[in-house]
């Protein structure tokens, strides 16, 4: 069973910024130019088809930096922070205004999600063909 | 089979096969199908007769959903078991084909998407079948989770409704009753090493007729659990609750006819689908990649990995977690796919549309794909007791990725909700209680988990449980009158214990408890979590941290403090770094514990998980800094270190300008310390899972998983079943070489 694709989809919960969509908490796509951008600073991060983190700067970081063993590490095995040779935390940066746009948990060498974010840019086009071509648009948060 | 047989000799074999079947196991067309069944010829007319009068199918639908609301409250006032005291249950109508088609609005709404297997059996196989038949007055009843349930410590019962001799519907309640006579007592075994330990199975059985319970039946059903009484108790209130839904349906079909009734039954699914597929059409194409690590099997910590893609096309959704970790054949984590289905439908009935009708359609338009052997389709042979220590990290791994896609929709219900606290994080107990009686069950404060931050506000504090909307911690004087168990800290809120960000995830609470007056008395905890966090932030939000179990042993506090009151300690830090109790044990340990008695005064102390983060933490108001500075629940460390904050802590003054320098600064350090991805990429990535790090599931390559090394590896489509030594055996190995090094010294 399927709705009728033809049918205009509801929009009204979309941010456009500046002609840029509103993607997550810190990326927008720029749909003439098929380019992420940093929602914070507009810094262009780059091919709207390629992942965007290739554009980030990466950071590991020791776990226990955040999360505080609270009970003493030298006494017990098991504390509240994660054992840094099973897990460690990756930072992903803004490359101009250096918001932190990302953080994964990941076990030590464990390959990067490098494309956990892929859409199918064609169809966004043509999702906001009306839509882009007008003002600043409000949209939920 | 000879290829040349000739017709009526090849369906003479398939007669006589269908004739003999030895057992009737769980039947895999049923398991594997969450789709709404074609309507019948019936419903179907009957949707085209009232096609016009869609004012009173609304009434109707409200007067139906208000009948199965009552029936939840009848049983959560009068059941005996700690979860149906707590919500841990629905109550629903099924279609005659049977379709979960409405259910209670709270509850536990994993049960929307699988409680329908065991009906669409007991039709199959027993409707038609002379020994058995469904007939007015039949009641039936089911516990296996391999015949479609959370876990075998929920019992489902059902009765079918007749109009004029025709099945019109079935309506039934299930329950999450505890107790149920497995190797460990109260009803989610960690222990069990095969399904043969997990105590009472039933297949969907008929348990009574003509309204009333069978004598036999019921006390075989008693014999088989801890507490017989309770057994019987939750029977008669689910029957209760059945008889007046069937009483409610009755009293629509004789105001309005039986096709009003099928006509809403059958309208109520196909609309709640087409609603969610006008929904999908309204969020971007696209796909997602999403990573999750549980770090336990509840016995021995190992890294069982989730992986996740989700990918949305048109008005579908796609849930693809191939390359998750193989099974575990002798441990209790792994998850019957329909298990898990139910567990991920409910992430959309709760946090994503909660404003849909509580039924199975909601995920009609999502697939789901497995490697079948995988911890996450596990076979029949593997035990499934704690199959939610897979299905909430993949929950986690769905409820991470939604937002990358819901955050551009077009339309949405709520707010987006970085990812819950997904651990049941309580006492499992068993013993002997004050009145002499032998008990066994969960404390109701797992429903105590932390909630996430959203888009626009902080999370809450052990706010609900990620499989319920509406359930209760419990009242803890009334338990204390039924178990021998004092929590000496119930529930204190632990200074940062949450995903810290943008919008901070609720905390979670630190309970330290212990027990006295009894001849016998043991704890079990069922949480992973201890080395890797279990649950994360979104949108560069923080995870909350990791959970030890910590004990305070060969101490009775009752005596030592009987002078000393002094001696508490109200935190669990605290406790284990000052060491206030003389001669004790001290020790932390990860949350898998199996059931293990212990000595009266001793304690045992946990901590509620906080929920993840959303958004970065140097954007995060210094006001709400200040309030949760007031409130006690963040550190100093943290403000300065983490937030970046500065502020005047007896005034509570923020230092605006300060405050703007120090992030400034810490946006410089970032930058300073952080490489480009690709050069970041190419010293961070390794080929395998490092040497000694217990690894389950794929690395790189979703086609190819690692069983626990870097090197033995299975492909995804061929799993080989992971065999776990016994941890007692690791010990004594690991002691025997210890003492063979000293003796040669
Ligand atoms: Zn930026």
């Amino acid at each position: 069973m399927s709705t009728d694709s033809a049918a205009t989809p509801d929009l009204s919960g979309v941010t456009i910024e500046d002609g840029k969509v509103a993607i997550t908490e810190y990326l927008a796509i720029d749909l003439d130019k098929e380019t992420w951008h940093c929602r914070r600073c507009d810094q262009n991060l780059g091919n709207a088809r390629g992942p965007y983190k290739e554009a980030l700067m990466v950071y590991e970081r020791e776990p226990s930096e955040i999360h505080d063993p609270a009970i003493d590490p030298e006494k017990y095995e098991f504390t509240y922070a994660p054992d840094p040779a099973w897990c460690r935390i990756i930072e992903y940066y803004c490359p101009q205004c250096a918001t932190q746009m990302e953080v994964e948990y990941l076990p030590p060498g464990h390959p990067l999600t490098l494309n956990d974010l892929q859409l199918d840019i064609d169809a966004l086009k043509a999702r906001h063909a009306a839509a882009i071509s007008g003002s600043e648009q409000g949209g939920q948060p | 089979m000879n290829k040349e047989q000739a017709p009526t000799e090849r369906s003479l074999i398939e007669q006589f096969l269908d004739d003999n079947v030895l057992f009737l196991g769980p039947d895999t067309g049923i398991m594997r199908d969450h789709s709404v069944s074609i309507p019948t010829e019936q419903e179907s007319a009957a949707v085209v007769a009232w096609a016009d009068r869609s004012e009173d199918i609304n009434l109707i639908r409200n007067r139906l959903q208000t009948a199965c609301n009552e029936s939840f409250d009848m049983v959560e006032q009068m059941g005996a078991a700690p979860g149906a005291k707590w919500g841990d249950l629905i109550a629903g109508i099924f279609s005659c084909q049977g379709d979960l088609a409405l259910s209670s609005a709270g509850g536990v709404l994993i049960f929307s998407v699988l409680a329908q297997h065991p009906q669409k059996f007991m039709l199959k196989y027993w409707k038609d079948d002379p020994t058995v038949g469904i007939r007015e007055g039949d009641i039936f009843m089911h516990n296996d989770a391999r015949y479609g349930n959370i876990h075998n410590t929920d019992q489902s019962l059902s009765i079918p409704v007749f109009h004029e001799g025709e099945l019109v519907c079935i309506v039934g309640s299930i329950v999450h009753e505890g107790e149920n006579g497995a190797c460990e007592p109260g009803g989610m075994p960690g222990g069990a090493e095969s399904p043969y330990d997990e105590g009472l199975k039933m297949p969907p059985l008929k348990v009574g007729e003509n309204f009333e319970f069978r004598k036999d039946l019921l006390t075989f059903l008693q014999n088989s659990v801890r507490e017989p009484k309770l057994q019987l108790e939750g029977m008669k209130s689910k029957f209760h609750a059945c008889l007046r839904i069937k009483k409610r349906v009755e009293e629509v079909i004789a105001d309005y006819g039986v096709d009003a009734f099928l006509a809403t039954v059958r309208g109520t699914l196909s609309d709640t689908e087409m609603e969610v597929r006008r929904r999908l059409q309204t969020w971007p194409d696209g796909k997602v990649l999403s990573n999750v690590f549980a770090d336990s099997t509840l016995r021995e910590n190992v890294l069982i990995k989730i992986r996740c893609e989700v990918i949305k096309k048109d008005d579908e959704l796609i849930i693809d977690l191939r390359g998750s970790s193989p099974e575990f054949l002798n441990r209790a984590n792994n998850t019957v796919l329909a298990s898990m289905k139910g567990m991920l439908a409910q992430l959309f009935l709760m946090f994503v549309w909660p404003d849909l009708p509580r039924n199975q359609a909601v995920f009609a338009p999502i697939t789901v794909l497995t490697d079948p052997g995988s911890a996450l389709n596990c076979s029949p042979e593997a035990p499934n007791a704690q199959s939610m220590m897979t299905f909430f990290p993949a929950f986690t791994a769905v409820q991470n990725a939604i937002p990358k896609l819901l955050f551009s929709a077009g339309f949405r219900s709520t707010d987006i909700v970085a990812c819950w606290y997904n651990m049941i994080t309580t006492f499992v107990y068993g013993g002997s209680n004050q009145h002499k009686e032998l008990v066994g069950n969960v404390c109701a404060d797992l429903n105590g988990m932390g909630g996430a931050a959203r888009a626009t506000r902080d999370g809450e504090h052990s706010i609900a449980p990620i499989f319920a909307s509406m359930a209760d911690i419990g009242e803890q004087e009334l338990i204390e009158e039924e178990v021998p168990m004092m929590k000496l800290v119930p529930h204190k809120v632990m200074v940062d214990n949450c995903g810290f960000g943008k919008q901070r995830g609720g905390h979670g609470y630190q309970q330290i408890v212990t027990h006295k007056d009894t001849q016998a008395w043991g704890y079990m905890v069922n949480t992973i979590g201890a080395k890797f966090p279990s649950t994360y932030g979104i949108f560069g939000g923080y995870a909350p941290g990791c959970y030890p179990l910590c004990k305070v042993k060969d101490v009775n506090v009752f005596e030592v403090m009987k002078d000393q009151r002094e001696l508490m300690r109200f935190t669990i830090d605290e406790i284990m770094n000052e060491q206030p109790f003389p001669d004790a044990t001290y020790s932390s340990h990860h949350a898998g514990l199996q059931f293990e008695l212990a000595d009266a005064g001793e304690l045992y102390m946990i901590t509620q998980g906080g929920g993840g983060g959303y958004g970065d933490i140097l954007e995060r108001d210094p006001a709400d800094i200040v309030k949760d500075w007031a409130d006690r629940i963040v550190s100093k460390h943290t403000i300065e270190n983490i937030y970046h904050v500065v502020m005047d802590y007896a005034t509570g003054a923020v230092d605006q300008d300060a405050t703007d320098k120090a992030r400034a600064a810490e946006r410089k350090s970032r930058l300073a310390r952080a490489k480009p991805y690709k050069e970041f990429a190419a010293e961070w990535t390794k080929a395998t899972p490092p040497e000694g790090l217990p690894f389950y599931g794929s690395w790189d390559d979703p086609t190819v998983l690692h069983l626990g090394t870097p090197d033995n590896t299975c492909p995804a489509d061929a799993i080989v079943p992971v065999m776990m030594p016994d941890p007692k055996d690791v010990e004594i190995a690991k002691l025997k070489a210890e003492l063979a090094a000293l003796k040669q010294a």
